[in-house]
């Protein structure tokens, strides 16, 4: 008996593991299980598509240029970008209700967030309130880390810096006197921008935090008096602050500036005609660039895109169509059943 | 500059100076410590302790991979095109080198360990007028060393005495050359009469002259000056370093060569590294993909150019930094190069190594590749080729110890026209004698081999009732042979048999009863049936290859003279007395039937001889004997005189084991469109023999050629005809088709094209005619009949031609070969050939040491191939097909978003999934994929051999399968990154939010990625173990996990810089419009696969696929048939039993071999088991015994 266990020292263990027969699931593509999965992608894929389509449909939206490209146009008289202090206005009719809530937004053309060194031209230590930041801006906000004195920029940053600053009014006409739409600019941010990530700094009055330092230059106003009506609105919490700094994706996108969510407009907005007032001030047009206004409603599923639905609904039908072609294939070339 | 630095240390302290010549003067320690020659101590390792690190990351930096990321990592430390931190390159690399470093370490450790143990290895050296024990490394230039029998020999040393007579030692040189055959060295006279006086050593103060040190193993020259006088010095009085002493009490020696001084270790090049052929794709496809990569570079740079120019210099305002075009887009060329290095990303590397070893584990865990008899699993002893094993192509296998167990068994034979051997039942049917046959007791005689066995009873009947035929017919095999006995204790025989065959046939006769039991060179003393008769020995009739015959003629102890000759039936037929006519015909007939079931035959014949015919025969013999010319045809003819009018006694038949499983192995490779070359250094019948019987060669083909002319001439000749045969309208001009290959198309290579055959035939070559067919001029020919050829066999064959064959396949096929042997005569094949298999458990562990895998016997070789080889191919491919894909999906991407972000070299992805994806996201399932996948388990591999096909003709990954996989993975991120973008495109979060954004946009896009090539990896899977499920899905899980954790608020708060994500898996993953489009994408990434692959299973079904249907078809495994091997019935004569080629006449009657008693004397021919022993002529110098004269000075 000793012996046989001396001998057989070196004999391998006999697991499923190494022996290579662990248990396994061996699946193939079977036409029973190929063809029926197309149909029922294909049929659920459709329902889908209906359903987004439907949803997206539902939703209205209200976009309007104000670049002033068209001479047409009231901004025109605004395009040029050495014409400081520039109100145009923006009119337009409403024939139905136009269901709420309203979200308000401006949209940029052409306008790349998306560059990387653009992107990249921040401080995410300043914007969180440290003051060590304050005085000694990251190296990539350069050339909008110091001004020309050497003083640091506060927030710094190419992106912080661009900040759009058009500002708008929204009235509604009634009986030929403009009645002021109530804009609603709370918690147009992420909860996380506006909780977490953007601090000003715990320093009261938060005027002080900002001593030697200096305002971005494109800039009219310093951060601290971005509202000064609500201090939980001011500085880097400031919400328009907060949406300008989360930085698109793409070269066209939109983003909120306001709910009307308030009063006579909490259904919606009204039919009727509106005026849109205008404080232009953001130069575009130097890069081919164009803004817009955009008036939406939302749906489960967001804001309106057809694509969604529409491809939803063509993969869908995609499937059922190479269902069919694979039951016709499976039907004329069985399996060869030897061999 | 790596290997230059290592010599540098090898050598540290080397002398500066090129040797000239060396000089030494024995015992003169001071005198030769003054050249500073090298002195014993070897060094193999490469680092120590402070050279590690700085060597080692030298080393590894050398390589292309980690070379292209150090550079990566320094275009990421200048910020200006940094596009990804520092981070997403230093982990991986890290990674990677320190995995390296540890395995670099553990093999140098190894070495550090071999390296001590061989300088502490203790030899005894005189010092100072005495001997004294000392360490290998201590022994210095000029110092006198005594070994002793079976030491291995401590440095190059000029052998001075010996204890032999006429100052001979026998030594081996299995680790030098290969050759386990006993070679003899002897000393100079002069030396030779110190002795083993330690006194006259002390005082000699010979002053040796030499060559500088050198690699030439088989020159030496030099000169020995020793009191004025001068003897010239040449390779047979050196000892070299690496050989063993045998059968040589002791010996002294002066050293001459020292440590790495030494011809061993002058010869010990580098070893090449053997590459698979994947290994040499994936270096071109990896080539390809950095121009690949380049193009996209400068394609994105050249966009970004355009886009400075036209956008980015009128965006000027909100830009961070004005440049100018040019040298903005020469930035984002760099910064492009950093992110899209995932293309050829370094974890490929590691993966690849990881995949391989796993593989190898499975081949040394393997149950049914572990040899229980002696305990020897298989081995894995280079795990880097493993995928290499699914595509061999051609098989080239030694015979002995490979497919036979080179154990002969004395099974049959016919005395007298009554054959013996079988076993009949009651009713005269034949009974298949398996091991539970019962065995004849042979206990009556004390001196029985135990192991011998035996089934039929009658011949042990007839032995003891007396018959005198089969008593004579005994008797000659007790004498009639040069087998050298050896009784170690009483009764406990062991014979040292020049050839195995011999052995069996002594010891057949040994246990009927006729015990061979000593010789002298003047008598052979045999126990007869319990009775002590010693004969004399009169002359021995040596064998060789055109006698083919070996006779002794003895004088009984009546006085009786009688010549006992065996050998060759067709010779042995030609020299008998006419009045055995009749016993001639019916041992014919036995013989036939012994040929057909494989034996190997001998016909036994006796003659009386007349005293004085003998008198006078003896004295013209010492004539003969002494002719200084013509003496072998002088002899010759004496011989062919004697040898005549002989008596038949019968035949014995002798079985060359086949090892288990042989003919079966080689019908299921043969199915598997696996040619097997048989290249033996055995005669050409026993190598004939054993292709029939290993089903190599059959009755049924259409011819086998024989190709053994003695003319270059003669053998294209014959090699056209055998061709012309096969191929009767096939081109007389080989179709030579010329490509290139390798890196930058560097290598050429000349295919020639595989020729259609009608019919089955097959080719036998000897190593005359090879030699000759191997010539420049005329490979292409010996390539192109041998390729026709189902079987090819070469025999006689040298293990140089052995390697050249496997080049020549090599060279013209550009197929992968295997080549599988035991013996040190196959060690040049072995490392020739893309895989070298030893065969282990055996004595000799030459073949082992040089393999790449080894096991025990010959049948594992099918499964190592059809199965182990075949699911590494198939999974590496898999892996390889797969990986790429994954990682150009990635990338492609990248290139996609490079339009919408204004060529600036933002990545789409978060950094740290960037850094993640491949170490830590897909690393763990793509593993799993690669190292269980099956298609079909084990069993039905064996059933289907034909599922090994795809491997040889590089189906699964190859150029195409490449370019197939970046069209699939251009599509898939095409899908994967506008179908985001649209479905995003000017949308919102339900609450009207922004959705749009840079980071959700990220979160988006590579989630959708990875769910993609997740499910892309299932539908690659198909074999789901329990391990596969949960990688797949634990890495998903981990994911999510993950990102939840890097986008929390606490990672944000503790490193604020590094994880600016914060919030955004939170706000995006809980939008119904997300999930549906990753969705979306995931259903068009995978569902055209689907359809696709489901509509070729249909339309081109694989064999592959086949296989798969039908194992689906019947879940129960039918039993296997059981095979039956079929009896041949054939009329053709198969070898006779001698399978050496020239006997040991002389040894054994010299009695300079046998001056001692044989009770003492060592094993002589301890290595019998090596083919080389038995088939290449044992060369004994004739030994002079004239005073070497002194030359003049």
């Amino acid at each position: 008996m000793m012996k046989e266990e001396l001998e057989t020292t070196n004999r391998p263990d006999n697991t499923a593991f190494t022996q290579q027969r662990l248990p396994a699931w061996q699946p193939m593509l079977s036409a029973g299980i190929v063809i029926p999965g197309f149909v029922l992608i294909g049929l659920a894929f459709i329902g889908i598509g209906v359903a987004l389509f439907i949803t997206s449909q539902n939703i209205t939206v209200l976009e309007k240029d104000y670049t002033g490209v068209e001479t047409t146009s009231d901004c025109y008289k605004c395009s040029n970008p050495s014409d400081k202090n520039c109100t145009c206005k923006l009119e337009f009719s409403l024939s139905n209700l136009f269901e709420g809530p309203v979200f308000f937004y401006y949209g940029l053309s052409n306008y790349f967030q998306s560059q990387r060194s653009y992107g990249a031209s921040k401080d995410e230590y300043q914007l969180s309130g440290d003051l060590d930041y304050f005085k000694t801006p990251i190296s990539a906000c350069s050339p909008y880390q110091y001004d020309a004195n050497q003083n640091p920029i506060v927030p710094c940053g190419s992106l912080a810096n661009s900040m759009f600053n058009d500002t708008f009014k929204l009235y509604q006409i009634v009986n030929g006197t403009k009645k002021l739409v109530p804009f609603d600019g709370k918690g147009i941010a992420w909860w996380t921008d506006y909780n977490i990530k953007y601090r000003n700094p715990s320093v009261t009055p938060l005027k002080n935090a900002f001593n030697g330092t200096v305002k971005p230059s494109f800039w009219s106003k310093p951060a601290y008096e971005l509202d000064t009506s609500d201090p939980s609105n001011n500085g880097f919490v400031n919400q328009d602050f907060l949406v300008w700094m989360r930085r698109a994706a793409l070269p066209d996108f939109r983003k909120l500036y306001r709910r009307i969510t308030e009063g006579d407009y909490a259904r919606g907005l009204p039919a009727g005609n509106y005026s849109l007032e205008i404080a232009y001030n953001y130069p575009v047009l130097s890069f081919g660039g164009r803004k817009k206004v955009v008036f939406s409603n939302v749906s489960w599923m967001g804001g309106k895109n057809q694509f969604l639905g529409i491809a939803y609904l063509v993969v869908g039908s995609l499937c059922v169509v190479m269902s069919m072609v694979m039951l016709i294939v499976y039907a004329k070339f069985k399996f060869p059943e030897d061999d | 500059m790596g290997s230059l630095l290592s010599r540098l240390g090898l050598e540290c302290g080397g002398k500066a100076v090129k040797e000239e010549e060396r000089h030494l003067r024995a015992n003169d320690r001071e005198l030769n410590l003054s050249y500073k020659y090298s002195d014993n101590a070897i060094k193999t390792s490469k680092y120590n302790i402070f050279t590690f690190l700085p060597l080692n990351l030298f080393e590894q930096f050398q390589r292309l991979a980690n070379a292209y990321f150090l550079f990566l990592l320094c275009l990421q430390s200048i910020p200006e095109v940094s596009s990804l931190p520092w981070y997403t390159t230093v982990v991986p690399l890290v990674l990677v080198l320190s995995m390296t470093m540890a395995k670099d370490g553990s093999d140098d450790m190894n070495r550090h360990r071999c390296d001590k143990q061989v300088n502490n290895r203790q030899v005894e050296v005189l010092v100072e007028g005495e001997l004294q024990s000392e360490k290998w490394m201590d022994v210095q230039v000029g110092d006198i060393v005594k070994l002793e029998n079976n030491q291995f020999v401590t440095a190059d040393l000029l052998l001075l005495s010996s204890s032999e007579p006429l100052n001979l030692v026998y030594i081996e040189t299995a680790e030098l050359d290969g050759e386990t055959n006993l070679k003899v060295k002897q000393a100079l006279t002069v030396t030779g009469k110190l002795e083993d006086s330690v006194e006259k050593l002390a005082n000699f103060n010979g002053e040796v002259h030499c060559e500088p040190p050198n690699n030439r193993l088989d020159k030496f020259t030099g000169t020995l000056t020793l009191k004025g006088e001068t003897y010239s010095l040449d390779n047979e009085r050196i000892l070299l370093r690496g050989c063993t002493l045998r059968n040589t009490q002791w010996c002294f020696g002066l050293v001459v060569f020292g440590g790495p001084d030494t011809k061993l270790m002058q010869n010990c090049g580098r070893t090449t590294f053997k590459r698979t052929s994947i290994d040499r794709l994936m270096n071109v496809l990896v080539l390809s993909i950095f121009g690949f990569l380049m193009i996209m570079c400068l394609f994105l740079a050249i966009g970004n150019g355009i886009w400075e120019y036209q956008e980015g210099s009128k965006f000027a305002a909100f830009l961070p930094k004005g440049v100018n075009a040019p040298f903005s887009a020469f930035l984002t060329f760099w910064s492009y190069v950093i992110i899209l290095n995932t293309v050829v990303p370094i974890s490929l590397y590691v993966s690849v190594e990881i995949i391989r070893l796993g593989n190898s584990f499975y081949i040394n865990w393997d149950r049914k590749m572990y040899y229980p008899k002696n305990d020897t699993p298989a081995e894995a002893r280079t795990t880097t080729l493993n995928e290499e094993l699914g595509q061999i192509k051609y098989i080239f296998s030694d015979k002995t110890g490979t497919l036979t167990q080179n154990v002969m068994t004395f099974n049959k034979c016919s005395i007298n026209g009554k054959a013996y051997g079988e076993l009949l039942d009651f009713s005269g049917q034949r009974v298949e004698i398996n091991e539970k046959t019962e065995k004849v007791d042979f206990s009556w005689n004390n001196l029985a081999d135990p192991k011998f066995c035996f089934h039929d009873n009658s011949l042990v009947e007839v032995v003891r009732d007396g018959n005198p035929e089969v008593q004579a017919f005994f008797r000659l095999l007790a004498l009639c042979h040069t087998v050298m006995p050896e009784e170690k204790k009483e009764g406990e025989l062991y014979y040292q048999a020049q050839s195995p065959d011999e052995g069996a046939l002594v010891t057949a006769a040994r246990n009927f009863g006729f015990v061979f039991r000593s010789r002298t060179p003047e008598s052979i003393t045999v126990v007869e049936m319990g009775e002590l008769v010693t004969y004399e020995l009169l002359a021995v009739l040596d064998f060789n290859n055109v006698r083919k015959r070996m006779s002794v003629i003895v004088r009984s102890p009546e006085g009786k003279l009688t010549l006992y000759c065996k050998g060759a039936d067709t010779i042995i037929f030609e020299r008998l007395n006419p009045s055995c006519s009749n016993l001639t015909e019916v041992t014919t007939l036995h013989l036939n039937e012994f040929a057909g079931e494989g034996l190997r035959t001998l016909a036994l014949a006796y003659k009386d001889i007349d005293p004085e015919y003998m008198e006078d025969w003896k004295l013209r013999h010492h004539v003969a004997n002494t002719a200084m010319d013509e003496r072998e045809e002088k002899l010759d003819a004496l011989y062919e005189e004697i040898e005549k009018g002989l008596l038949l006694l019968g035949s014995t038949a002798v079985e060359d084991k086949l090892q288990d499983g042989v003919p079966q192995t080689i019908e299921q490779l043969s199915k598997a469109d696996i040619k097997i070359w048989v290249l033996t250094g055995d005669k050409q019948e026993t190598a004939e023999n054993i292709g029939y019987s290993c089903n190599m060669l059959r009755e049924e083909m259409n011819e086998v050629f024989i190709v053994s002319a003695n003319t270059a001439e003669e053998v294209r000749k014959e090699l056209q005809t055998a061709r012309r045969k096969m191929t009767p309208d096939g081109t007389e001009e080989p179709t030579v088709k010329k490509s290139r290959s390798g890196l930058f198309c560097l290598q050429k290579t000349e295919t020639v094209a595989d020729e259609p055959v009608n019919g089955e035939y097959a080719m036998v070559i000897n190593g005359h005619s090879l030699a000759f067919a191997l010539e420049k001029d005329m490979e292409i020919e010996l390539l192109r009949t041998a390729c026709m050829c189902q079987t090819v066999i070469c025999c006689r064959v040298t293990p140089l031609q052995k390697a050249q064959v496997v080049e020549l396949v090599k060279k013209y096929k550009q197929a992968v070969t295997l080549a599988i042997g035991d013996g040190a005569n196959d060690v040049s094949m072995i490392k020739a050939a893309h895989i070298g298999v030893g065969i282990s458990g055996q004595e000799g562990m030459q073949a082992v040491l040089s393999s790449d895998y080894s096991f025990a016997q010959f049948r594992y070789l099918q499964r190592l191939l059809l199965v182990h080889g075949r699911w590494s191919y198939l999974r590496m491919c898999k892996f390889l097909r797969y990986f790429f894909y994954k990682n150009f999906t990635f990338t492609f991407v990248h290139f996609w978003y490079g339009f919408f972000c204004g060529f600036s070299a933002q990545t789409v992805f978060d950094e740290w999934f960037i850094t993640l994806f491949n170490l830590v996201y897909t690393a763990l399932p793509v593993l799993s994929l690669s190292l269980f996948d099956q298609d079909v388990n084990d069993w039905w591999s064996f059933q289907y051999p034909q599922l090994y096909t795809p491997g040889q003709l590089n189906q699964y990954f190859s150029k195409r399968a490449f370019v197939y996989t970046v069209l699939h993975s251009g599509y898939s991120s095409l899908v994967l990154f506008f179908i985001p973008w649209a479905a995003m495109y000017d949308t919102v979060r339900d609450d009207g939010k922004e959705i749009v954004d840079y980071q959700s946009f990220a979160l988006l896009a590579q989630t959708c990625l990875l769910i993609a090539v997740s499910i892309q990896l299932g539908l690659d899977t198909h074999y789901w173990t329990a391990m596969n499920q949960f990688f797949l899905w634990g890495s998903l899980s981990v994911y999510f996990a993950v990102i939840f954790t890097m986008y929390s608020n606490g990672m944000f708060l503790t490193l604020t810089s590094s994880f600016p994500f914060i919030g955004t898996a939170r706000n995006s993953l809980n939008q119904p419009n997300v999930w549906l489009t990753m969705l979306l994408t995931t259903v068009l990434c995978v569902l055209p696969v689907v359809a696709y692959r489901f509509l070729r299973i249909l339309l081109w079904p694989t064999i592959n696929d086949k296989v798969r249907y039908k194992v689906r078809q019947d879940k129960v495994l039918p039993a296997t048939p059981r095979r039956v091997q079929a009896r041949r019935t054939s009329t053709r004569r198969s070898g006779y039993a001698f399978s050496h080629a020239q006997g040991y006449g002389d040894l054994v009657t010299s009695g300079k071999f046998l001056r001692r008693t044989p009770k003492s004397r060592p094993a002589l021919f301890s290595q019998t088991d090596s083919p080389l022993a038995q088939t290449q002529p044992q060369f004994y110098r004739t030994i002079s015994e004239r005073e070497e004269p002194p030359l003049s000075p």
